[in-house]
């Protein structure tokens, strides 16, 4: 017995000290086109923590910790707090949300392979709720559930060694779950692989969930949970970040042309799964599932409830790019926006304009006949009102209702709307101007204020332009109004703008 | 809210007769009349908890339960008539440290605490406290039995509206402030089972096999996620599986902000 006890001893030493050898299997997620096996969890103990215990930093969405920077074992003491909080799912309506750390998602942990995790739960006094948490990172029954029930006003503890790297999803498992995680319990434990990530520029952490209310999309006030919905997996909002302002205006992501961004991304459900797209960027680079290996150059890429990715891409080209859910309907009705907002210098070599993404025009089968009989009544010069109206409608659909929706009513907070806009109305002359040149930065529509991108369109023609804004000022409740071609010529040619841009 | 304002108004025109009759020689002190019991007749019904050594069907005998749940005032009373339930009095193992620390001393709470209930009580002190007014705190089946009813139900665990309602309560944050006793009687007379606080039963640590989270054999049945949607009959009842989920979080000398209780007491007739 003794011999074998010590040649045990003497290899778990060996393993501990020689992290060369250990280490060398994860230098793949380097060159993941090999697609080397790890070892997996078998080779991904590195022996006891080294040094003092390290108090993790943890840290509210979107942002991330810095990387840990180590290259031996540690012993990683992480201090997670329960709240229950009454928070804003949609400008004026609230939900009380249940919460890792006060956020939705919950704070993100980040540690490194072969850590030893001292995790404390800790349930704050004023809830009503026991709860847990279940670690995917964690290798053991329950991912910690069972070591981790705490009644309100008390504190759990429980201690694991990350065997495997990757991003993972945490969630409470307390009965209902599915209810706990709709109330926004989950967030992410990065498990850095040993040599660590490629440095990027900027590291940001967004998680999609849905949500099931009793009220309607929208509806003020406080909202209640409602099961039916969540067991029909009929979600009332489908969001980044727990609110469907999270991410958009003063709080978008924030970038510049030229460098490297990362998003750790994780869908917490409960039920659905998600098509996440950036529409105008490309990822460089996936590691789909949150796991070891990447694909490369991907447009869209899945992202199973409880599950998660890692995306890294390089931007090129200013502005506002829009982080969906391209089931899409979720993005446009349930809130799965966010915006990441790119700030630098124009590369037309790249990109001759400012855009959104041109992917949904093909959803607008557009019927031609009303815009080729306005042409041939503009020829003969016996062009009405209605005819006008019937083209620019036309257009109108095929063009700006990607953006301000079909009924004009634009989208909260993103798109400003056209319909009973004060803004238009001010001046309806400028909006020659708007659709021409675009219209960059802060402004105020009835009350509310967009900071957004809306792209020049000058590559429309003069009576495309004069019908559409005849359209808009014709519809919704606007005050009518009529442009003609010569005055949309009139401004094409004293502002100089480049050409063919957009759609 | 009309019964709300008709509570203040009662208790309200208590405290003034009896200061009128100079009852009263503290300056911080809240009338306490006896305790209203309501008579619950027996019968059978279906529990959620589908145990193995419970029948689907549960034979509840004739009682008396608590119209209110106790309140602060009532505890109060009590602590003083019986001062080694005092905060700065009691044993560690009887309560742990937080036990009544919302009150403003160790016999006084404030004019608004009065006629709210009862919270940061051990299960022990509850016990003790239903045994001042010779009860005892109910079983989890006759808690769960008188709490199905709505107002003009005996059980009305069917009816969307009495689940909703509860729901509505467990999506509003909890301050520690709770509101005071006497909303609606139910179908039977008894007040605030729902929508006011957690509340304490006899056998709330019997409500689940395994306390040992290290049997990983034989797991809790609501620590793991598919468990806990085994064990109940219908799903509709996680509203009130979630009840059962707090109380099976708690030991007995635990206290949280939002956990009271109230007593019952065995029907004299049936009960030799």
């Amino acid at each position: 017995m003794k011999p074998v006890m010590i040649a045990i001893a003497l290899s778990a030493l060996l393993l501990g000290a020689c992290s060369s050898e250990t280490q060398a299997p994860s230098k793949t997620a380097l060159a993941a086109s090999e697609k080397v096996d790890t070892g997996g969890s078998a080779k991904g103990d590195f022996g006891p923590p080294q040094g003092e215990p390290i108090h993790a930093i943890l840290t509210s969405p979107p942002e991330v910790p810095p990387a840990t920077g180590r290259t031996a074992p540690a012993k990683v003491i992480v201090e997670l707090e329960v709240r229950e909080l009454e928070m804003e799912i949609s400008e004026g309506s609230t939900y009380t949300f249940w919460t890792f750390g006060g956020t939705v998602p919950g704070s993100f942990i980040r540690v490194r392979q072969g850590d030893t995790v001292e995790f404390h739960l800790k349930n704050h006094p004023d809830s009503k709720m026991p709860h847990n948490i279940d670690l995917h990172g964690v290798t053991g029954p329950g991912g910690g559930a069972s070591s981790s029930f705490t009644a309100p006003g008390h504190e759990s503890q429980f201690t694991f060694k990350a065997l495997n790297h990757g991003l993972f999803v945490y969630h409470c498992a307390t009965a209902p779950v599915g209810m706990h995680i709709a109330n926004g319990m989950y967030g992410m434990i990065l498990v850095e692989p040993p040599e660590g990530l490629p440095p990027v520029d900027h590291e940001y952490y967004v998680m999609q969930g849905d949500f099931y209310t009793v009220g309607k999309y929208r509806e003020k006030g406080l909202q209640a949970f409602d099961m039916q919905k969540a067991i029909d997996e009929n979600p009332t909002y489908v969001l980044f970040n727990g609110s469907e302002g999270a991410l958009i205006n003063e709080k978008a992501l924030k970038a510049r042309t030229g460098e490297h961004v990362r998003l750790f991304m994780g869908n917490g459900g409960p039920n659905l799964v998600s098509s996440f797209h950036v529409i105008g960027e490309i990822f460089d680079k996936v590691w789909y599932e949150g796991g070891t290996h990447y694909q490369e150059n991907v447009q869209t890429t899945l992202i199973p409830s409880g599950g998660a990715m890692m995306a890294d891409f390089h931007v090129e080209v200013p502005g506002s790019y829009v982080l969906v859910d391209h089931s899409i309907f979720r993005a446009f009705n349930k809130g799965a926006l966010a915006i990441l907002k790119v700030d630098g210098e124009e590369d037309k070599a790249i990109y001759s304009g400012k855009e959104v993404d041109s992917v949904y025009l093909g959803d607008k089968a557009v019927s031609l006949e009303p815009v080729t009989e306005a042409r041939d009544a503009a020829v003969s010069g016996t062009l009405t009102l209605e005819q006008q109206i019937a083209a620019g409608k036309a257009h109108y659909t095929g063009t700006c209702s990607v953006c301000h929706q079909d009924n004009g009513e634009g989208l909260a907070g993103v798109f400003p709307p056209l319909a009973k806009s004060d803004f238009l109305s001010k001046d309806p002359e400028a909006a020659i101007h708007y659709v021409l040149n675009g219209l960059v930065g802060k402004i105020t529509v009835n009350g509310k204020e967009y900071d957004s991108v809306m792209p020049p369109m000058s590559q429309l023609n003069n009576d495309e332009i004069a019908n559409i804004l005849t359209y808009v000022f014709n519809s919704w409740g606007n005050d009518d109004g009529r442009v003609s071609a010569e005055q949309v010529g009139k401004v094409r040619k004293e502002t100089p703008r480049s050409e063919g841009a957009a759609h | 809210m009309n019964f709300f304002d008709s509570s203040v108004k009662r208790a309200a025109s208590r405290r003034g007769h009896r200061l009128a009759a100079g009852m009263i020689a503290l300056a911080l002190a809240f009338p306490v009349v006896a305790a209203e019991y309501i008579a619950i007749p027996g019968g059978a019904y279906q529990s959620v908890l589908p145990t193995a050594d419970t029948p689907l069907d549960v034979i509840i005998k004739p009682m008396s339960m608590r119209a209110e749940p106790v309140t602060n005032a009532e505890f109060l009373a009590f602590v003083r008539s019986h001062p080694q339930w005092r905060r700065d009095k009691v044993a560690g193992v009887f309560a742990e440290s937080r036990y009544l620390d919302h009150w403003m001393g160790d016999q006084s709470i404030s004019d608004a605490q009065a006629r709210q209930p009862i919270v940061k009580v051990s299960w022990f002190a509850a016990q003790a406290y239903c045994e001042s007014e010779d009860a005892r705190l109910p079983s989890w089946h006759e808690w769960e039995y008188v709490a199905a009813a709505d107002e003009t139900h005996r059980d009305a665990r069917n009816d969307p509206a009495w689940r909703n309602r509860i729901l509505g309560w467990y999506s509003k944050t909890s301050n520690g402030d709770p509101e005071w006793v006497g909303g609606a009687p139910n179908a039977y007379g008894v007040r605030d089972l729902h929508g006011l606080v957690w509340e304490w039963v006899d056998d709330f640590n019997a409500l689940f096999v395994s306390a040992d989270n290290r049997n990983q054999g034989d797991p809790d049945l609501l620590k793991f996620c598919g468990a806990g949607a085994l064990s109940m009959q219908d799903r509709d009842n996680y509203a009130v599986l979630m009840r059962i989920a707090m109380l099976s979080s708690l030991k007995g000398a635990d206290v949280t902000g939002n956990v009271g209780f109230r007593c019952v007491r065995p029907d004299q007739e049936t009960t030799p």
